[in-house]
């Protein structure tokens, strides 16, 4: 019995071996150690044993048994892991071919930069205030020191719907809008439409956006304003960003200066985009003329403020490098895709 | 304002380059546009003088010269027919460049050698406006008296730069000047600038007159009517005028500024307006009737020939002067014909005086005619620098012995204008500007642009060139942009009160607006607000349509863009046509713009200022569509949309009328029972007229309407704990049964239990009748608190068909 246990095993051991199945694997399970299996048939003889090697073939027919059904569990596993493999193998497909196509909009690209510089004033505590298009003359020109008949009227060429009334030609009135309703502290900006009367071409629209900015509180100094300016320039186009304010007159601001920001193109060595000055113009700014303040019913010896303003078309055409103003408003569909 | 270096240098020391000059001048406020290097593209061309002529044996039109360029002579054959021998002219030496980089060699023409070449005045880079004297069409022939002055000698002048003996060597700084700043629309008032910029001395001109010809009083008169519209008039005479060429000096300095030397007479009178920024005028005294000056508001229809040549009909309220009997000249504007000087001219009478600069500015513009005077006068010009120009002017007459000036002057001058005191408040200065500068500083600083300063009192005396200068906040400006803005110290609004960096809720619904349209496909556009009145013909408006009362603009930049649209749907029909017209296949738009409604005037916001006059401003957003779409894709951006903003209580209802779009294919939609928008194919009249072939989905949908209804307010709601059961059905109807009608037919009758009601087939054709279709619906229900019976679906089944019969006419489709 002995010698049939043994050659049981290294029978099955060699069947295990070639088996290429998992229903081979079971065969063998079935053949070798199931109910009507050899194994089972050999201890059926056991009763012919003597009671002395009863115990001992016993043991060796259960030693047997473990080994081969480890065996049959080792190559089951390793059978499926293979047939796992080979699945894989064949499922392989070609990733280079197209994801299928979602279609998602996109935002203009003048708005995606209004909506840039809205997050960085909004993250310094200002609201986003608005006001009408077609204005009263005097909340655009007259509230802004800026009389009828005045000759900084020539600066901005103005679209007239009669004498009182105007195609706002900055967001400023919003601002003086702002100072006669709200008392300070005031942190706002104005974004919106404005128009001039420029004749179309690359780099001139009738239409075009601003952002203004308005800060009326107790104290506030210029230097506050260098500070606001140079902290939006940073969020805007980058932590190495400089400003330069240059002394200039705006009626509405006095102090007023003009703005140049290091160029976000050479970081100022000079190239395309700052015509090899190193720095671009962005922004007009200053403080706010006290005689705008009394205008606006505010206390110049009691409040101070600074006011700032930049063309939004002007900030998008250098972002996106678009070479003429004209493509903004055209909408052909694969310009507005690529932004 | 154009400055000539050399000429600003008579009155202030610039120690450095023109570049950085341009930089310091931009830094402390006068911004530099650009520096001009006059003849900089001039090389090797010097003064030649030509000793013989001789023709071409070869070549009838050519010459044979030799030329004397004080080194040697050379020979030249030349085209030129206008020279004659002992003439001097301009040679281009062999090696030599011209503007626009043109360069000369020697070479033969027909066989003979010419070692360079004579040019004319363009050659050199300059027209007969700057060299009246050129010759129209030749070789510019430099006259012997412009090298006798300059050289002393005009042999002296041979071989010399060429630049330099016709005076095209100066550098040009070409300023803007801001409208508030009219005293440096001056060579003085510049230089003044430059000495404050770089610390160096300031020198004023050295006026001094020698009078010589009687007394004034005896040879006109000066009587102001109007002292509102000019507060001064100055006036001298000069008695036997020589009228001639100015010397070439005055002549070289004009030309660098950009004025066209004309005589000494006008010469004068535009160099002593450049150098002291006060516009002159000269009369021929002996054309004015009565000797007289008389400066009043012209009369209704009063005629006037002005210098250009073109009659002028004046309205009462013009200021003019006038002698005895009629307007001589626009005041501030331009001088009349009828008292011109001319070649014969031998009394003139000089005027300099002071214009209001608002009746000044509104006359050129009713006129048409803004002069470099009236725009100067608009401005605003200093009384007090009148008589100081009037001298100015007599000074050179008598340096150019251009005449004799008669003793004394006429200046009326009703009310003089005191010089402004502010007080320096230097505390206020610094807390404004948010520095720590000394007083000593600031006195400093305000004293080097000419303001007065007392030490004790800090009382500021603020010159009468310096309107600009009202308030502390002006003195604020003075002192920071020569201290240097870029020397404030940045801060932060430091110690102040916290803001609230929020939207308001409408500010977010925008933005939730944009971006569902981005997940829904759409792209943004942006068209312009105004537009043509021809567009509502275009989308087939009716002639008596509420939107065709649009706002109108006065001076539009042409008729396609002269009202404020009310409308926005043909802007986007004009893109989605652009896009079509440019073969792309497929176009999803949207846009969040403004229309602009007369009928609505606005409310005031801020009590006694009238905004009645004001269109309401109505944010719409606008879709639009074509490509592989229908309408049912752009009511899904609609509903989808209303999804979003969390709007449930709406509905579309069919819209027949709307004579823009398709009469079965087009619905409104309602918000809460009010009109909020309308969407629908457009019709193809309309397409046609647009030059589109294809269908095309469009809508516009009011904003505030949207943001009144919008908001989630979402509450969490148990997940079902029980299953769901859900039953088909298709049902035949007519053809004009809606499919809403339909749902709430089972809405009605379907009890608790309902859960959603999907619509998953519409079928018109093969075995369904004429006129009917088949439409059928998976109709779930679900109970919450418990799993519900065959027989609970059944009951609910039972009494939604028997619904759809009796309501509808509905068949039942096994």
């Amino acid at each position: 019995m002995r010698e049939q246990l043994e050659n049981i095993k290294i029978q099955a051991e060699k069947e295990l071996v070639n088996a290429q199945s998992i229903q081979e694997l079971e065969n063998i399970r079935v053949r070798f150690l199931g109910k009507k299996g050899e194994l089972t048939s050999v201890l059926r003889g056991m009763g012919a044993l003597s009671p002395e090697e009863r115990p001992v073939i016993g043991q060796m027919a259960n030693d047997v048994r473990a080994i081969l059904e480890a065996r049959l569990d080792e190559a089951a596993r390793q059978l499926a892991s293979k047939e796992r493999q080979e699945k894989l193998a064949s499922e392989v497909i070609d990733i280079s071919m197209p994801g299928r196509k979602r279609s998602f909009g996109k935002k203009h690209p003048l708005t995606q930069v209004i909506d840039e510089i809205k997050e960085i004033f909004l993250g310094m505590g200002y609201q986003i205030a608005e006001g009408p298009e077609i204005e009263l003359d005097y909340y655009n020109f007259e509230a802004m020191n800026i009389p009828k008949n005045h000759p900084s009227r020539d600066v901005q060429d103005t679209f007239y719907i009669d004498d009182n009334v105007v195609l706002r030609t900055h967001t400023s009135p919003v601002q003086a809008r702002v100072m006669k309703t709200q008392k300070p502290p005031i942190r706002v900006i104005c974004p919106g439409r404005v128009y001039r009367s420029d004749e179309v071409d690359a780099t001139h629209s009738p239409v075009f956006h601003q952002i203004e900015g308005l800060v009326v509180d107790k104290g506030v100094t210029m230097g506050d304003l260098v500070g606001t300016l140079k902290e939006f320039a940073r969020a805007l186009l980058g932590e190495n960003t400089n400003i330069r304010l240059r002394p200039h007159h705006f009626p509405f601001t006095e102090p007023s200066a003009e703005v140049d920001v290091s160029c976000w193109g050479c970081g100022g060595s000079g190239c395309r985009i700052c015509k090899g000055e190193g720095w671009v113009e962005i922004l007009g700014a200053g403080m706010v003329s006290p005689k705008v303040l009394r205008e606006c019913g505010i206390n110049p010896y009691e409040f101070s403020g600074f006011a700032f303003g930049m063309g939004v078309e002007r900030i998008a055409l250098s972002r996106f490098n678009i070479d003429d103003m004209r493509l903004l408003t055209e909408n052909d569909v694969r310009f507005l895709k690529q932004f | 304002m154009k400055a000539p270096l050399k000429w600003l240098s008579k009155y202030v020391d610039i120690n450095v380059s023109p570049k950085e000059f341009a930089d310091a001048m931009t830094m402390s406020g006068s911004k530099v546009e650009g520096i001009e290097k006059q003849g900089e593209e001039l090389v090797k061309v010097v003064v030649g003088r030509i000793v013989s002529l001789e023709k071409h044996p070869d070549a009838d039109k050519l010459q044979v010269s030799k030329v004397d360029v004080g080194t040697e002579t050379i020979q030249i054959v030349t085209g030129a027919s206008n020279i004659s021998v002992g003439d001097y002219v301009p040679i281009a030496l062999d090696g030599s460049s011209l503007p626009g980089g043109k360069k000369i060699n020697k070479g033969k023409l027909r066989g003979i050698e010419s070692n360079g070449m004579m040019c004319s005045i363009q050659e050199l880079g300059y027209t007969r406006y700057d060299f009246p004297d050129a010759a129209e069409d030749g070789i510019y022939i430099v006259s012997e008296e412009i090298l006798k002055e300059k050289y002393a000698d005009a042999a002296k002048a041979l071989g010399k730069d060429i630049r330099e003996a016709i005076g095209i060597d100066d550098t040009v700084v070409e300023f803007e000047i801001t409208p508030n700043r009219p005293d440096c629309l001056s060579i003085v008032g510049l230089a003044r600038e430059s000495a404050a910029t770089l610390g160096t001395a300031f020198r004023k001109p050295d006026i001094k007159v020698n009078e010589s010809g009687g007394d004034i009083n005896e040879y006109a008169k000066v009587e102001i009517m109007d002292a509102d519209l000019c507060p001064r008039y100055a006036a001298r005479v000069i008695k036997n005028v020589k009228i001639g060429p100015s010397p070439q000096w005055m002549k070289e300095f004009l030309r660098a500024a950009g004025v066209r030397p004309i005589n000494n007479i006008v010469d004068i009178t535009n160099y002593v307006m450049l150098e002291l920024g006060q516009p002159m005028h000269a009369f021929d005294l002996d054309k004015l009737e009565e000797s007289r000056i008389v400066v009043r508001r012209a009369r209704e229809g009063e005629i006037i020939e002005t210098l250009d040549g073109n009659q002028r009909k004046l309205e009462a309220g013009m200021l003019v002067i006038a002698d005895g009997k009629k307007p001589v000249a626009v005041a501030g504007v331009m001088g009349g014909g009828n008292s011109e000087i001319c070649d014969s001219t031998s009394s003139i009478l000089f005027e300099s005086a002071s214009f209001n600069g608002t009746s000044v500015r509104i006359t050129a513009k009713k006129l048409g005619m803004r002069t470099e005077a009236s725009s100067r006068f608009e401005k605003g010009l200093d009384v007090n620098n009148v008589v100081n120009a009037l001298d100015r002017a007599a000074q050179l007459i008598v340096e150019l012995g251009a005449g004799e000036v008669a003793g004394g002057i006429i200046d009326c001058y009703p009310g003089k204008l005191e010089p402004r005191v502010i007080d320096l408040q230097q505390d206020r200065i610094n807390a404004l500007l948010g520095t720590d500068i000394s007083r000593d500083e600031m006195i400093r600083i305000l004293r080097s642009v000419e303001l007065g300063v007392d030490d004790k009192t800090g009382r500021v005396t603020v010159p009468t060139f310096r309107q600009d200068i009202e308030e502390m906040a002006d003195l604020a400006e003075e002192v920071a942009r020569f201290y240097g803005y870029n020397n404030i110290k940045p801060t932060l609004l430091p110690g102040k009160e916290m803001t609230r960096g929020i939207k308001t809720f409408k500010q977010k619904m925008e933005d939730r607006i944009r971006e569902t349209m981005s997940a829904l496909g759409l792209y943004e556009i942006y068209t312009y607000s105004f537009t043509s009145p021809d567009i509502f013909d275009k989308i087939n408006l009716p002639k008596d349509s509420k939107l065709r009362n649009a706002v109108v603009i006065s001076n539009p930049l042409g008729v396609d863009y002269s009202i404020m649209r009310t409308t926005t749907i043909p802007d986007m029909l004009t893109v989605l046509a652009r896009n079509y017209n440019r073969r792309i296949e497929e176009a999803k738009l949207y846009e969040l713009s403004y229309t602009y409604s007369k009928d609505n005037p606005r409310t005031t916001q801020v009590e006694g200022i009238d905004e009645s006059g004001l269109p309401e401003e109505i944010e719409t957003l606008t879709l639009g569509m074509y490509g592989k779409v229908d309408f049912y894709d752009i009511k899904g951006v609609a509903e989808g949309l209303l999804a979003e903003l969390g709007i449930t209580e709406y509905e579309f209802a069919r819209e027949t009328g709307n004579p823009t779009f398709h009469p079965g294919r087009t619905a409104v939609l309602m918000i809460k029972g009010e009109y909020a928008g309308c969407i629908g194919e457009v019709h193809p009249d309309v397409l046609e007229k647009f030059d589109i072939s294809t269908r095309v989905y469009a809508g516009s949908i009011e904003v505030d309407k949207l943001v009144a209804s919008a908001g989630h307010k979402a509450q969490y709601k148990p997940l079902p704990k029980f299953p769901a059961v859900s039953r088909d059905i298709a049902m035949l109807v007519k053809d004009e049964v809606m499919v809403k009608q339909i749902e709430d037919v089972i809405r009605k009758n379907s009890g608790k239990i309902l859960e959603e009601v999907s619509l998953f087939d519409v079928y018109k054709g093969k075995q369904v009748a004429e006129g009917m279709k088949s439409v059928a619906y998976a109709i779930t229900f679900r109970a919450a608190d418990r799993t519900l019976t065959d027989e609970d679906v059944n009951k609910a089944m039972e009494k939604i068909l028997e619904g759809l019969k009796n309501e509808l006419d509905a068949k039942l489709r096994e």
